[in-house]
C-alpha cells in the first residue's frame, strides 16, 4: 500500500449529510489555491457550458481500487464513493492572469448509495472556506474581462434543486460533463502535456480508454466547421435538458450531440409552450435567417421569462450567439 | 391488548414524522422559502402565513408528499414583480403536492410549472398578471405538464398571455370549479388523455376552452376529454399571444374549441356572448410530417349545452373567422365544424363511431364546410342542417382519481 500524502474523507461523501463547509471532504490540499489532494485530478472538456463568463476548475476523485466505467454515448460510470468538484472563479483581471482570482462557489456531485447528489458551496469574503447554500445565493460582483472592460454580473449560485433540474436524466441524477468524447483533450498537468484519456487511465481513474466515439469539437476552435462548432455548443450548453431523456422533452426541441431529424433541432419548427419566449417568431431555427430564430431571440435575451438556458445565465454570450448567428445564416433556406 | 394499541402507536407516530413549518414574511424571505421547499421531508407541510411576499428569484418544489399551504389567494401572495432569474415563479418536480389558497402574481414566465408529477392537487389557487391582459405577461397561469393525476380545483388564473389553466401532454386529470378571465386561452386541454373539466367559468377571454392536440410531441393523440357544466361566456378579449404560438391563431370571441383529438363529449354547458363563434370544431391546420399524428377531430359529442348569442362581432383578422364569415355570408353558427378529414372519408363517409353528434342543443345554429366541393367550387359548400348529425349519445367515463383526504 502507498502513502498518501493528503487522502479525501471518504465518509464526508457518503454521509447522508452534506458537510457544512468544503473543507471537510479534504479534497484539497490548499483549498485557496485550489491545490487538489493526492488522488483527486484536475480535467477540462473540450467545449464547455457557459456560466456567465466564469471560469472552472474541474476535479475528479474514484476512490483507491476503484475504477470509473466507460459507458458509449454517456459519463464514465463513476462507482460509489466518486465525487466530481468544480470550482467558479473570475479573475480579477483577465488580461493578467498573475492578479489573481476570485473564488465564486464549488459545486459537489457525491456518487452516494441512493444516488448522485449535488449541492453548492458559497465561498465567503476572504476566500478561506466555502459555507453549503442549499437555498443557493446572489453574488454581485465584477472583473476585467480581456478587453480591459469592467464587467458587473449578478452571479446566482444555483439551489439545490437547480443542480437536479440540469442533471437530471429520466429523472435520476447524473453527472453531465465527463464523457469521453468531451474529454478527449490534451492537458498540462505541470509535468508535460498528455492526453486526460490516457492520463486518467494510468491514474486508474477510468477502466479504458473507448474506441469507438467520436470527439465533440471546440466550439471556440475555428478550423472546424460552423456545423460542428455550433452543435457542440448547443449539446453542451442545451442538450443536457434539451433531449428525450430531459426535463425540456416535452418542447420536442432535442439539441444533444446524436439529434439528428432536422425538425426536432428546431428547423421549421413551431414554438409549443413558449409563450413570449417566442419573441413573435414563428419557428425555432428559420435557416438563413438568424433573425428569424427563435432560438438565438432566446440566447440573446436576458429576460428571466425569455432567456435560455433558464438558469445559470445572467449575462449574453455574445461570441458564442454570433457562432450560432453564423451558422444559421450559412444554412440554405 | 396490543391489538387496540397498535393503531393508536402508528397513527400517533405517523403525526410525529410530520411536520409543520410556518413562514412568515421578513428579510431574506427568498432564501427562507426555497430553503423551506428543499429541506422539506415528505409528510411534512409548509405553511406560508399571510402576507405579500415579494421574490427575486424563482422558487422549486423537488419533495414528494408535502402540502404548500396559505392563509388564502388573496391573503397570501407571492409576487415576482422584481424577478430577476428563474423562468417560473413556483416550478413542482415532484409527486402527490398539495398546493392550496395562495397566489403567484406577476411571474416573468409561467405562474406555477409542474413537471412530472405523479399526483398534483392544486387548491384555492391564484395565478394572476395584475396589468390586465399583455403580451409581455407570462405564458401560462397553473401548468402542470408531463403529469399524471392533475387536479385543479376551486383555482382562479387571470392574465396570461398564453393559457391561463394549461394542461399539457399529461394524463387523468380533473379541472373543475375554477375561473379563467382576460387570458388568451381560459383553459386549454392538450395533448392530454382522460380529462374532466367542469363547472368553470371561461370568460372575457379570447377563446374560453380549447381542447387541443399538436404533432411532433413525446405524448400526442389526445383523447377522452369531458366538458361540461361549464360556462364559456363573453370570451371577446382581443387576442394579446406573442405570435409564433398556436393561440395566437384563435379568434377573439370563441367559446370553445376542439382542435384534433378523439373522444370529446361537450354538454350541459352555457355558451354565450362569444362574439365569433360559441363552438368550433376544426383540424389542426399546420402543415406535418409526422406519421404518428391524427389531426383531424373525431368521435366528437356535443349535446344539451344551452347556446345564447354569438357571432355578432367576428374576429375576420384570423384565418379561420374570416373563412367562416364569407361562408356564412355574415350569419355566424353557433357550432362550426370545418368537415376536413382523410380524404378517403370526405368521399366515402367516416365510420359511424368516428361521426360528430350534435344533439339536443335547443336553437343552436350550424355550420359545416364541405371541403371538397368548396375546394372544387361546386354549389352545397357548406350544410347548416343540425339534424343531419343527431344521433345516441355513447356517455364517456368520468375520469376516476383518488384524491388525498382532507384537502
Amino acid at each position: 500500500m502507498s502513502t498518501q500524502l493528503w487522502a479525501v474523507n471518504d465518509s464526508k461523501i457518503s454521509s447522508t449529510e452534506f458537510p457544512p463547509v468544503l473543507s471537510e471532504f479534504e479534497f484539497f490540499i490548499d483549498q485557496t489555491q485550489q491545490l487538489p489532494a493526492d488522488n483527486v485530478h484536475p480535467y477540462e472538456l473540450v467545449t464547455t457550458l457557459f456560466s456567465d463568463y466564469s471560469y472552472k476548475s474541474r476535479f475528479v476523485y474514484v476512490p483507491h481500487g476503484k475504477k470509473g466505467i466507460y459507458q458509449e454515448d454517456w459519463v464514465f460510470d463513476f462507482p460509489l464513493g466518486s465525487a466530481l468538484i468544480k470550482t467558479f472563479y473570475y479573475p480579477i483581471d483577465e488580461r493578467n492572469l498573475e492578479l489573481g482570482s476570485k473564488l465564486l462557489e464549488t459545486r459537489v456531485l457525491l456518487h452516494k448509495e441512493t444516488g448522485w447528489e449535488a449541492v453548492s458551496y458559497a465561498w465567503n469574503e476572504e476566500q478561506t472556506e466555502a459555507f453549503i447554500k442549499i437555498a443557493g445565493k446572489t453574488i454581485n460582483t465584477s472583473w476585467v474581462n480581456h478587453k480591459g472592460i469592467k464587467r458587473e454580473v449578478r452571479y446566482r449560485v444555483p439551489n439545490k434543486n437547480q443542480c437536479k433540474e440540469c442533471h437530471s436524466t429520466n429523472d435520476v441524477i447524473s453527472p453531465i460533463g465527463p464523457k469521453a468524447r468531451n474529454l478527449d483533450k490534451d492537458l498540462n498537468y505541470g509535468d508535460g502535456s498528455k492526453n486526460q484519456l490516457a492520463y486518467l487511465l494510468q491514474k486508474g481513474v477510468i477502466d479504458s480508454i473507448p474506441t469507438n466515439f467520436q470527439t465533440i469539437s471546440d466550439w471556440e476552435d475555428e478550423s472546424q466547421s460552423l456545423e460542428d462548432r455550433s452543435r457542440a455548443y448547443l449539446a453542451i450548453n442545451c442538450g443536457h435538458c434539451h433531449t428525450p431523456s430531459g426535463v425540456a422533452n416535452s418542447t420536442g426541441l432535442y439539441l444533444d450531440f446524436n439529434e439528428v431529424r432536422p425538425l426536432h433541432l428546431g428547423i421549421n419548427k413551431s414554438p409549443v409552450a413558449t409563450g413570449r419566449g417566442s419573441g413573435n417568431l414563428n419557428y425555432s431555427i428559420v435557416p438563413g435567417k438568424a433573425h428569424e430564430s427563435i432560438l438565438l431571440f432566446r440566447m440573446i435575451s436576458t429576460d428571466p421569462g425569455v432567456m435560455m438556458p433558464e438558469s445559470g445565465r445572467s449575462l449574453v454570450h455574445v461570441e458564442a450567439s454570433n457562432l450560432i448567428e453564423e451558422w444559421i445564416n450559412s444554412m440554405d433556406n | 391488548m396490543q391489538r387496540l394499541i397498535l393503531p393508536f402507536v402508528l397513527f400517533f407516530s405517523f403525526i410525529c414524522d410530520a411536520q409543520i413549518v410556518s413562514i412568515s414574511n421578513g428579510p431574506n424571505v427568498q432564501e427562507k422559502v426555497q430553503e423551506a421547499l428543499i429541506l422539506a421531508k415528505p409528510g411534512d407541510t409548509i405553511r406560508l402565513q399571510e402576507g405579500f411576499y415579494s421574490f427575486s428569484d424563482g422558487l422549486s418544489l423537488d419533495v414528494d408528499n408535502v402540502k404548500v399551504i396559505g392563509a388564502g389567494m388573496d391573503k397570501t401572495v407571492l409576487s415576482f414583480a422584481n424577478q430577476q432569474s428563474g423562468a417560473q415563479g413556483l416550478l413542482v418536480t415532484s409527486s402527490k403536492v398539495i398546493l392550496k389558497d395562495f397566489a403567484i402574481e406577476d411571474a416573468k414566465g409561467d405562474a406555477l410549472k409542474v413537471i412530472g408529477a405523479d399526483g398534483i392537487y392544486m387548491i384555492n389557487l391564484r395565478t394572476e398578471w395584475t396589468g390586465g391582459p399583455k403580451s409581455t405577461n407570462g405564458a401560462y397561469g397553473l401548468y402542470p405538464v408531463e403529469s399524471k393525476d392533475v387536479l385543479i380545483d376551486g383555482c382562479v388564473a387571470i392574465g396570461a398571455s398564453d393559457a391561463g389553466i394549461y394542461v399539457g401532454q399529461s394524463e387523468n386529470i380533473i379541472v373543475r370549479n375554477s375561473r379563467a378571465h382576460y387570458n388568451v386561452a381560459g383553459i386549454e386541454i392538450e395533448n392530454s388523455y382522460y380529462a374532466d373539466v367542469y363547472d368553470n367559468v371561461a370568460s372575457h377571454n379570447t377563446g374560453g376552452i380549447l381542447v387541443f392536440d399538436l404533432p411532433d410531441l413525446p405524448q400526442q393523440g389526445g383523447h377522452h376529454v369531458r366538458v361540461f357544466r361549464n360556462q364559456a361566456v363573453d370570451n371577446n378579449t382581443d387576442n394579446f399571444a406573442p405570435e409564433g404560438n398556436i393561440v395566437g391563431e384563435v379568434p377573439r370571441g370563441t367559446g370553445i374549441i376542439i382542435q384534433a383529438n378523439s373522444d370529446v363529449e361537450v354538454f350541459d354547458n352555457d355558451i354565450s356572448g362569444n362574439g365569433t363563434v360559441n363552438l368550433s370544431i376544426v383540424t389542426y391546420g399546420a402543415e406535418t410530417e409526422d406519421e404518428n399524428y391524427y389531426p383531424h377531430p373525431k368521435s366528437i359529442q356535443v349535446h344539451g349545452n344551452r347556446f345564447g348569442n354569438g357571432g355578432f362581432d367576428p374576429d375576420i383578422d384570423k384565418a379561420v373567422a374570416s373563412i367562416l364569415f364569407e361562408l356564412s355570408e355574415g350569419n355566424m353558427p353557433d357550432i362550426f365544424w370545418d368537415g376536413v378529414l382523410p380524404l378517403t372519408q370526405m368521399i366515402f363517409g367516416q365510420p359511424d363511431e368516428e361521426k360528430l353528434i350534435l344533439a339536443d342543443n335547443g336553437d343552436a345554429s350550424f355550420l359545416a364546410i364541405r371541403p371538397i366541393k368548396y375546394m372544387l367550387s361546386l354549389p352545397g359548400i357548406t350544410s347548416t342542417d343540425i339534424e343531419t348529425y343527431n344521433g345516441p349519445i355513447r356517455p364517456l367515463a368520468p375520469v376516476v382519481m383518488d384524491i388525498p383526504q382532507g384537502i
